[in-house]
């Protein structure tokens, strides 16, 4: 099996009780265990929110959203908020037709 | 007895004739001698005075400035006694000397003048009966003129028209009773194109039948053998010319169809300009070329159109635009162009024109010339069976993409190109962005299990209203369930439903129609996106 190289990157930054993860690139299956580590990261001093900057994201396919859902069931269970920001407009689309919106404040 | 059948042609108003011929059997009791054979001009002298003459005529004391007369006493000739019937000259009796060489006694005379009396009539008679068998002798041979040259025009019109998916084709061809040389043809190519032929040869009956069968193969082995319909009339043209009698050419329209994608490429020979239907108006479909067989070494311009579904073209001869009414005015380019801005419907054209030809030229009209009218309409959406078989996508892109993680984008990319310029918006495009990785995705992942040597084939195809992408793999066995397990934010956050399995539901959202073909051994997402529905806030 060829796999091709990610570009997926996913930074983790702090501010009080709240945690940024910026992420870059496609997120699709190739960006599991690059953003599920974000993820640790940041909710690793227990932050009420959790922001998900997509401004650098150019590409979300299905197993993208499937990641995306697995850490919302996981901020879920942590009881953190979890808001979007920086969707374009297909992908807020995709947010609302998915339901994900129903559980991340987009922003 | 002497006969003058060059006399009786011009008196009977057959052909005029410069010499008369007379055939001189000097009588005698006993035996005929065959006598030379004279000329007398028609000019002569001694015809008028012949049929005013009133009796016998002797040729001894005849002093007339007559070639005849002296050819006549050359040949032995003393007497003349001329046959009239009403007053017209009909034949002559030449007599030589007697043989006893006597000479003619009045008694002779009397006799001589009553046989004449006796023999016009009847001499007349037998003309009239000899004139009407060559006239109907003349009348069936051009009978069996006009039945040639229609059966050589009708053996090689085609018997069918094309049946193409998504189109209708007509073809409507009345010869005028003198057969003119119209002809329309179709040809057939391998790779779904059609050939539209309508060509005019001057002249009408059987030389105009024959340049018609010469023209028309001419044109269908040039057509075979060249792609470029202008380079198909140089072809036709250069070969025709030194084998056309002088004086006659060929009018011709040749047109090629990409029933496909609705494309024409066509050139013309001097031929009536065919018009088209579009939504916007009737547009003449105008190529420059000189008549096929006039001059050699002509160059043909060629041109191009693309008709949408709707849309159709009306091929046509001049036997429809110089058709006369009873006040001797012309059918016309104009009314036939403003009489086809009426009927929208290509299907009904030709009936539609030619009842408005009916009603111009009224009840008793006497045809002039051949009308040819052949057609070819564009199927609307609505009139067309919306298979892709309807014949009205037009591939514009197939490519393959290996079955490897993250090539999804690839193919997102190289159908995204291609569809931009088709589709209204960014927003249709990313729809149909999304929708052709996910297809692709499942292809590579599910169908060819990222398999290096089984990847996804992928084609585009457009037509006026939608963009279609088809996305094949190599699957064996595995299908497609459309109709498995609906993908639900709930019961996924709940941990009841695996976080995965949006693919299907993804494009279904994104796209006007999906469906899937497979087999047992590949599967093929089709998906649709209609151009027309710019709201895609509404899916």
């Amino acid at each position: 099996m060829n796999i091709k190289a990610n570009d997926f990157m996913a930074t983790v930054s702090k501010n009080g009780d709240e945690a940024a993860i910026l992420l870059q690139g496609e997120i699709n299956s190739l960006a599991d265990e690059e953003m599920t580590g974000a993820y640790e990261d940041a909710v690793a001093g227990s932050p009420a929110r959790v922001v998900l900057d997509f401004n650098k994201v150019d590409y979300i396919n299905s197993t993208g959203i499937a990641l995306i859902v697995g850490l919302l069931a996981k901020a879920r269970m942590a009881n953190i908020h979890l808001t979007a920001v920086g969707l374009s407009d297909h992908y807020r689309e995709i947010f609302t037709i998915t339901r994900l919106s129903d559980f991340i404040d987009i922003q | 007895m002497t006969t003058l059948r060059g006399f009786w042609r011009k008196n009977f108003g057959r052909e005029a004739v410069e010499e008369t011929s007379v055939d001189s059997l000097p009588v005698d009791n006993t035996a005929q001698i065959a006598g030379p054979e004279l000329d007398i001009t028609a000019d002569d002298p001694l015809l008028p005075y012949l049929q005013n003459a009133g009796g016998v005529v002797d040729l001894e004391q005849l002093a007339l400035d007559s070639p005849a007369v002296g050819e006549l006493r050359r040949a032995g000739v003393t007497m003349i006694v001329p046959l009239v019937s009403q007053g017209e000259l009909i034949g002559m009796i030449n007599l030589g000397s007697r043989l006893s060489e006597q000479a003619y006694s009045t008694e002779d005379r009397k006799l001589l003048g009553d046989l004449a009396a006796q023999a016009a009539p009847a001499l007349r008679v037998a003309q009239l009966v000899e004139q009407q068998k060559a006239e109907a002798a003349e009348r069936e041979r051009i009978e069996q003129e006009l039945r040639v040259a229609s059966l050589i025009q009708h053996t090689l019109l085609p018997k069918d028209v094309p049946a193409i998916p998504g189109w209708t084709v007509s073809a409507y061809y009345q010869p005028a009773r003198q057969v003119g040389g119209d002809f329309y043809d179709f040809i057939h190519f391998d790779d779904g194109h059609i050939g539209f032929i309508v060509a005019d040869v001057t002249d009408k009956g059987i030389p105009a039948a024959l340049v018609m069968a010469t023209t028309r193969s001419i044109l269908h082995s040039a057509a075979e053998r060249l792609v470029d319909p202008g380079a198909v009339l140089q072809r036709t043209n250069d070969v025709l010319y030194p084998q056309i009698p002088p004086k006659m050419f060929v009018t011709c329209f040749y047109a090629l169809l990409d029933p496909e994608s609705g494309y024409v490429r066509f050139a013309n020979a001097g031929h009536d300009v065919p018009y088209c239907y579009t939504g916007s108006g009737i547009v003449e479909l105008r190529a420059r070329g000189m008549p096929l067989g006039l001059m050699p070494g002509m160059e043909y311009e060629e041109m191009e159109a693309t008709l949408k579904p709707g849309e159709h073209v009306l091929l046509y001869s001049d036997g429809l635009v110089e058709a006369h009414n009873e006040a001797y005015e012309m059918f016309g380019f104009p009314r036939l162009q403003k009489l086809m801005g009426e009927q929208p419907q290509g299907q009904l054209l030709t009936d539609f024109l030619l009842q408005q030809l009916a009603e111009f030229t009224g009840a008793d009209w006497e045809q002039e010339d051949d009308v040819t009218l052949v057609t070819f309409h564009c199927l609307a959406g609505a009139e067309a069976p919306q298979d892709e078989d309807s014949g009205r996508w037009r591939e514009i892109a197939d490519f393959t993409i290996d079955s490897s993680p993250g090539n999804e984008r690839q193919a997102m990319e190289q159908v995204a190109e291609t569809a931009a310029d088709l589709l209204i918006d960014d927003h249709q495009l990313e729809h149909l962005k999304t929708a052709v990785a996910e297809a692709t995705m499942n292809a590579m992942e599910h169908g060819n299990e990222y398999d290096p040597a089984r990847p996804v084939a992928i084609k585009v195809l457009a037509n006026e209203s939608a963009v279609r992408v088809r996305i094949s793999d190599h699957g064996e066995g595995v299908k497609i369930d459309r109709h498995g397990e609906i993908p639900d934010i709930d019961a996924k956050l709940a941990g009841e439903q695996t976080p995965r399995g949006w693919g299907l539901f993804l494009i279904e959202k994104m796209v006007d129609e999906m469906s899937i073909e497979q087999d047992e051994t590949q599967h093929t997402i089709v998906l649709t996106v209609n151009i027309d529905k710019a709201d895609g806030e509404q899916r």
